[in-house]
């Protein structure tokens, strides 16, 4: 059936040379824009999320928690390079993010400056002071707002996954969480009803191999998350989550099941959470080691590598592409603090529908 | 003109609804194939197919969860719970996601959770709770309890139509009991207002759900047997409450005793108690009493349940308490 669909997909795996052949799993890769693509958004996500947790968040310029996604870009990236957006309502797929999938929001069309302000507690940020951090949605970027209770998001994505079904459209729920949230019962809740409904939905499990301070072995006796599909009569797959094209690829075929009406399918990345659990954590609790190990599969340095074995960009354009970052980050942060807080009586203001 | 039960007339109003709406649909644990478990939805399968008479797994979190997801995605659910105890199961989703979510990000949640609430059917623990504090206690949730067949049916189309999350309890002892003449057009009862049920001027009970019954009962009897004028007012919504009502009603007889099924710490009653002394204390002849279940589980055998229920009898003690100020 997997194979089958590889075939019916329509951008087929490029034709590339064996001098310049990637050492990557990806059976499928896109085409050059969409790896240029995928290479600034991880850049632009590191560098966003740096940003918060490393300056402003010291400076004080954030007043409640941080949580990022350092060493974890690829697997946001490569999953929302198949998100489809700018169709309207019967077109568009949706999305419910986990509190490190940065990109997600930024390849959905939130520009930077509005998720700063949201940081920074701002009348024009995405809850306007309601919610800090990650915190955030958007149903005009067809984004849902994480909530702190880890995998109540996993039974609203498959509501939403229902209701394409009920209209009968071809669209696709992605839904992120990490390893730990696979131990609450709406994660199994979730999973199972989307299963039973056969339901479009992509579960992606970001694995960093840490919940906070827990390890992934007092998370769950199974070796893998994506052991868990067989309960559930799903497909699932465990794949390196640091290898974008690998992500890419592994979606896109989960993706090509659920808009065909096969059902949901579980993917887990594997991966490592570079950083502590929140800003205020040195996750000294992390032996050192592995932080090194992980730093040598930095998503980001093989994806450049990657492309630069493609001749798709040298040093000089890397160079630029994060001179541009750094631009439009330094404008965005600029903008984010001259915006004004929230008026204190606006607490009292939309717990309920209002009338226009 | 026939008469309709409170249960057909909360089916009625679904249907309906399901009939003018087609974002409406309803999901639950043996809605479909078997019509719920107390037929509130029996019938609906046949007329409305499997997409939107959805049969789920044993899982509320899941239900309650996925109707979030369908209504941020423009649709129209109705979650039933099987018995409205089971709703804790999906206590988080409520509470956390669909109370939260419009003051968090302002994506509405228009959605319905529905379900057979209260005792007096020696359900016993689990099957006769009354569970509407947790969500009164939630801003963001609306929680109505109709008493009557017209309300039964008018409250659960402006619920359906709400554009927030509405709990709605409807009392399993009502079911069957209750009937009468309904309108057959269109109307619905909005939410967050009573109504007086009793007209008088002595006395003023203040309740709502099967309680109404033995409240109306009550009054009888004191006007009958010692000319006291009781007014009974039907809260119907308890989130939000009709205030206005509660404070017309304390200042026109200044004799305040509300009664509840529900238990005593931390019921509605506390909180009306509150609301009338800090709003028309001066207006007061008395104490604004209580009469609830006491502060245990709802026991299952006959004598236990008798007790733990409050009743006529209970009322009338307490209303006397109350007129002698």
């Amino acid at each position: 059936m997997l194979a089958r669909d590889r075939k019916s997909q329509g951008v087929g795996p490029r034709t590339v040379s064996s001098s310049v052949r990637p050492a990557t799993d990806a059976t499928r890769v896109p085409d050059d824009a969409s790896l240029l693509k995928m290479l600034y958004y991880m850049k632009l996500t590191r560098a966003l999320e740096t940003r918060i947790e490393r300056k402003l968040y010291r400076q004080g310029k954030i007043v409640g928690g941080v949580y990022v996604g350092r060493g974890q870009e690829a697997i946001s990236v490569g999953a929302a390079m198949h998100m489809r957006r700018g169709g309207g309502e019967d077109h568009d797929d949706i999305v419910s993010p986990s509190h490190r999938d940065m990109a997600v929001f930024l390849m959905q069309g939130v520009p930077p400056e509005k998720i700063l302000a949201q940081y920074m507690g701002r009348k024009t940020g995405l809850t306007r002071g309601r919610d800090g951090n990650m915190h955030m949605g958007d149903l005009r970027h067809r984004l849902i707002a994480f909530v702190s209770h880890l995998g109540d998001s996993i039974p609203v994505a498959a509501g939403c996954a229902l209701t394409f079904r009920m209209h009968g459209t071809d669209q696709v729920s992605f839904c992120f969480f990490g390893e730990g949230a696979t131990s609450r019962g709406d994660w199994h809740e979730g999973l199972n009803f989307a299963a039973v409904l056969q339901l479009p939905v992509v579960f992606i499990c970001n694995n960093n191999q840490y919940a906070y301070s827990t390890h992934v072995s007092r998370q769950m006796k199974v070796e893998r998350v994506s052991d868990r599909a067989r309960g559930y009569g799903m497909p699932g797959e465990s794949k390196d989550g640091n290898d974008v094209l690998v992500v890419y690829d592994a979606i896109g075929r989960a993706v090509e099941r659920a808009r065909h009406g096969e059902g949901p399918t579980l993917l887990e990345f594997l991966t490592f959470r570079m950083t502590g659990h929140s800003a205020h954590d040195d996750a000294g609790y992390v032996p050192k080691v592995l932080f090194a190990e992980w730093e040598r599969k930095d998503p980001i340095r093989r994806c450049e590598d990657d492309l630069k074995g493609r001749r798709l960009l040298d040093a000089g354009a890397v160079q630029a592409m994060e001179s541009r970052i750094e631009g439009e980050l330094d404008e965005a942060v600029a903008w984010a603090e001259a915006q004004p807080y929230p008026s204190p009586e606006e607490c009292l203001t939309g717990v309920y529908h209002e009338q226009a | 003109m026939a008469l309709t039960t409170y249960v057909e007339a909360i089916k009625q109003g679904i249907w309906e609804e399901m009939e003018r709406d087609e974002r409406v649909f309803i999901l639950g644990e043996d809605v479909g194939v078997y019509g719920g478990a107390f037929k509130v939805t029996e019938g609906m399968l046949d007329r409305f197919g499997e997409m939107r008479v959805i049969d789920t797994p044993i899982s509320e979190s899941a239900i309650v969860g996925a109707a979030i997801g369908a209504a941020l995605m423009g649709m129209r659910p109705i979650a039933e719970m099987q018995f409205i105890d089971f709703i804790s199961c999906a206590f988080d989703q409520i509470t956390n996601f669909a109370a939260k979510n419009r003051y968090r990000w302002g994506a509405g949640v228009p959605m319905v959770i529905r379900g057979p609430s209260g005792g007096g059917v020696h359900g016993g623990p689990y099957h006769s709770q009354n569970p509407e504090m947790y969500f009164v206690h939630t801003p963001g949730l609306k929680v109505v309890a109709p008493a009557t067949a017209y309300d039964a049916k008018g409250l659960i189309k402006a619920a359906i139509r709400d554009e927030d999350p509405v709990i709605y309890l409807e009392h399993k002892y009502l079911y069957r009991r209750i009937k009468e003449e309904i309108p057959k057009e269109d109307y619905i009862v909005p939410i967050g207002q009573a109504a007086v049920r009793r007209e008088g001027r002595d006395l003023t009970i203040l309740t709502y759900g099967a309680m109404l019954y033995q409240a109306l009962e009550a009054a009888e009897t004191l006007a009958r047997e010692q000319g006291i004028q009781t007014e009974v007012v039907d809260l119907r919504s308890l989130l939000p409450l009709d205030k206005d009502a509660i404070l017309k009603a304390a200042k026109k007889t200044g004799k305040v005793l509300v009664v509840h099924e529900d238990t005593r710490t931390g019921g509605i009653a506390g909180e009306i108690a509150a609301i009338i002394n800090e709003e028309v204390f001066e207006y007061l002849d008395g104490p604004v009493l209580r009469v609830t279940a006491p502060d245990t589980p709802v026991p299952y055998s006959p004598p236990l349940e008798d007790f733990f229920l409050p009743n006529k009898e209970k009322i009338l003690k307490a209303a006397r308490q109350l007129a002698a100020y």
